[in-house]
């Protein structure tokens, strides 16, 4: 019998489990690490200091517009590493799947991730598989961790940021939030958009061999660009300040925001990085991005200044000012 | 494309000038209600704020509908979704406003069928795809929403839908406007009109209120640009001392609005005195289903057992709404009262005064 929808008894350990585990995901997933099947895996690590990190996965639609959940789980958490200025290497990868879940879905899913993996240059080596019943969860969910190592010399963190240094962002905003959420609405948007889920863990590597000035990087996901900032100037006592005409987004995100009364800084991104930089480093780093397929666009939208700390000012195209705070709850798409 | 069009309008330099104009042009002290949320959202969105004068004060009005809809009527939101066999459809701002005793986002969680829609129509979806169930559509805005619920209205009756029903607690604008002239703590010099409910009803719907008050009326669009252009017009008529009802957003709204908008939506509706948070009872300014649609009104398909009304202690809402307070004024404000944790409604809605104070001006801004 031919598997074609996830049953209960595919969680449950026995033969079922199996077969889902051998005929369904070490072809697509395999890797002498992972074929092994131990209760883990053991590998030896670069010299280094090791990031460490984890993430877990929940989107509607499962597949969307430039990517689906898995590349997501994959992407998501090679990023959440390299901002700790690593090089990502290995990633568990654990599946928490609603009973009824198609098979062809799951190996889509899964060929998103073998996909992303080889992208992004990491290997999937451990792995679980859990089946609950149907209404127990909204049919996949994926938990990814991730370690990786971070050279001699490399000193990031999100306390780092001073006076002085430029803020620098890879490239437009909104885009995948704006996508998960025109599918959702079934707006008829979605041909004009796509999410920009991609790793970064190469941009990041090439932005730390151009120069040794990178104080903050940050990954502005949920919450958005202006979520990231405040949270960069609260941990660095810092204020920032950016240019609203500086932030680059693509016309037809900017025209969704608009109708559905969403402010696009707090719009998640899953491809986008921030980096606060020493101002001489600026055209360096800026070069760096550049050079990377995911930072063609790399521009500076500010710096950091010595006001208030935990503030984040935006001037405005029109050349007023205003505050840029924290998002509070999720954005809801407003009564017109 | 629209977009180009937006941004020519957001144009820095055009904003600059009119920026500048204002500035060059105020010497009276004037008293401006922006009486739209999605207008309040944009002036403090773009700081416009920082622009203008101190001559100028802008006052946010109770043009955010979330804000203006009774708490009676977010309780009874609340009481359908706990209807057996109920799904409760609603636009996404209403999901946080706190009832007497509970939010839909917490009737949600409990585990009622509560759905966000992006249209009218899309409940009208839910109803055909869920033929035993009831769907209510709870039926919150002005002018500008009013007509798109009036043809789904329309759609279910041509339909023959028994299952698919409205809570109406839509409102009309100049009858606000009035309600505000008339109260003693309420001083306002002019207007700034709403764009997209002008649309809809034309700048002529507000001659009489003009007419009675003789105080600068001026319809505006959105984008900087146009609040900008609409407040410069405000100021040369204040100077002149020639005060007039005035369009300047001509490239969307006509004299006489849109006709057959205005055709649907007084054959579904008719008005009704309605209860409207911080301005009281106003006659006239409801619209309830019309006796021929009567059938698709929620207040006659259920009978609801509703707790007594009560507004949250302390907040401010109702004064804020009418301009007699600011935001920073309310004890409530920033402590008690955030966008994560809202007492009242002005807090809850994105297009609120509160939220929009909290996000955009806290601790700075002149205002």
């Amino acid at each position: 019998m031919t598997l074609e929808t996830i049953l209960l008894d595919h969680g449950a350990g026995g033969k079922l489990a199996h077969r889902l585990t051998t005929e369904v995901m070490l072809p697509i997933l395999g890797n002498p690490i992972l074929d092994g099947l131990h209760d883990g895996a053991v590998f030896d690590l670069p010299a280094g200091r090791v990031a460490f990190s984890t993430d877990t996965y929940t989107v509607t639609p499962l597949f969307f517009p430039g990517g689906s959940i898995g590349d997501l789980a994959v992407n998501g958490t090679v990023n959440d590493v390299a901002m700790c200025g690593a090089r990502p290497i290995f990633l568990s990868l654990a599946l928490v799947i609603e009973e009824g879940l198609a098979v062809a879905d799951l190996e889509r899913i899964l060929n998103d991730v073998a996909a992303a993996a080889r992208r992004a240059q990491v290997a999937v080596v451990t792995g679980d598989t859990k089946v609950v019943p149907r209404g127990a969860a909204d049919k996949i969910f994926i938990n990814t961790a991730g370690v990786g190592v971070v050279a001699e010399g490399v000193n990031i963190g999100g306390h780092r940021a001073r006076p002085g240094d430029k803020v620098l962002l890879s490239g437009t905003i909104a885009d995948h939030g704006m996508t998960i959420m025109t599918q959702r609405a079934d707006l008829g948007l979605a041909l004009e958009m796509q999410s920009d889920s991609a790793p970064l863990n190469r941009m990041v590597q090439r932005m730390l061999a151009a120069a040794e000035g990178i104080h903050v990087l940050r990954d502005p996901t949920r919450g958005g660009l202006g979520t990231a900032l405040c949270e960069i100037a609260l941990q660095s006592r810092v204020a920032i300040r950016i240019d609203e005409s500086a932030v680059p987004i693509q016309p037809a995100v900017a025209g969704a925001c608009e109708l559905l009364g969403f402010d696009p800084l707090y719009v998640a991104n899953e491809g986008k990085l921030i980096a606060a930089v020493a101002p001489e480093d600026e055209a360096a780093v800026l070069a760096a991005m550049r050079a990377d397929e995911h930072g063609r666009a790399a521009c500076t939208i500010g710096e950091v200044t010595t006001g208030p700390p935990g503030q984040v000012t935006l001037t405005t195209a029109i050349g007023g000012e205003r505050i840029v705070d924290m998002l509070a709850g999720e954005q809801l798409p407003r009564i017109c | 494309m629209a977009l180009k069009h937006a941004q020519e309008y957001r144009d820095a330099d055009i904003a600059r000038q009119l920026a500048a104009r204002i500035r060059a042009r105020s010497c009276r002290p004037v008293r401006l209600m922006e009486v739209c949320g999605t207008h309040t959202v944009s002036i403090f969105r773009s700081g416009l704020r920082s622009l203008l004068p101190e001559t100028v004060t802008l006052i946010s009005g109770p043009g955010c509908p979330v804000c203006v809809t009774d708490q009676a009527d977010i309780d009874a939101f609340v009481a359908l979704a706990r209807q057996p066999g109920v799904i409760a459809a609603t636009f996404g701002d209403l999901m946080r406003v706190p009832g007497t005793e509970s939010s839909l986002q917490r009737e949600r969680a409990a585990g009622r069928d509560v759905r966000i829609v992006y249209s009218a129509f899309d409940s009208l979806k839910l109803a055909r795809e869920n033929p035993d169930r009831q769907v209510v559509f709870f039926g919150v805005g002005f002018e500008t929403t009013a007509p798109t619920v009036a043809a789904t209205v329309m759609a279910a009756a041509e339909a023959g839908l028994e299952n698919f029903s409205v809570w109406s607690a839509h409102k009309t604008v100049p009858a606000a406007l009035e309600a505000l002239m008339g109260m003693p703590e309420v001083a306002i010099d002019a207007f700034l009109l709403p764009g997209h409910v002008s649309v809809i009803i034309g700048t002529e719907a507000y001659r009489s209120f003009f007419r009675r008050h003789r105080v600068p009326c001026v319809v505006a669009g959105f984008e900087p640009a146009d609040l900008l252009a609409a407040i410069a017009v405000i100021i040369d008529q204040v100077e002149s001392g020639t005060p007039a009802l005035a369009n300047a957003y001509p490239r969307a709204v006509a004299a006489d609005g849109n006709p057959k908008a205005r055709a649907v939506m007084s054959r579904v509706f008719a008005p009704v005195d309605a209860p409207w948070r911080g301005l009281g009872i106003i006659g006239g300014s409801g619209l309830d289903l019309a006796p021929e649609f009567a059938r698709f009104d929620a207040r006659r398909r259920f009978t609801l057992d509703l707790p007594v009304a009560v507004e949250p202690k302390g907040c401010a809402c109702g004064q804020i709404l009418t301009g007699a307070r600011r935001p920073p004024d309310c004890p409530l404000f920033g402590s008690r009262c955030t966008p994560m944790d809202p007492v009242g409604p002005c807090m809850v809605s994105s297009e609120g005064t509160c939220a929009a104070y909290y996000r955009y001006a806290r601790g700075g801004g002149h205002d």
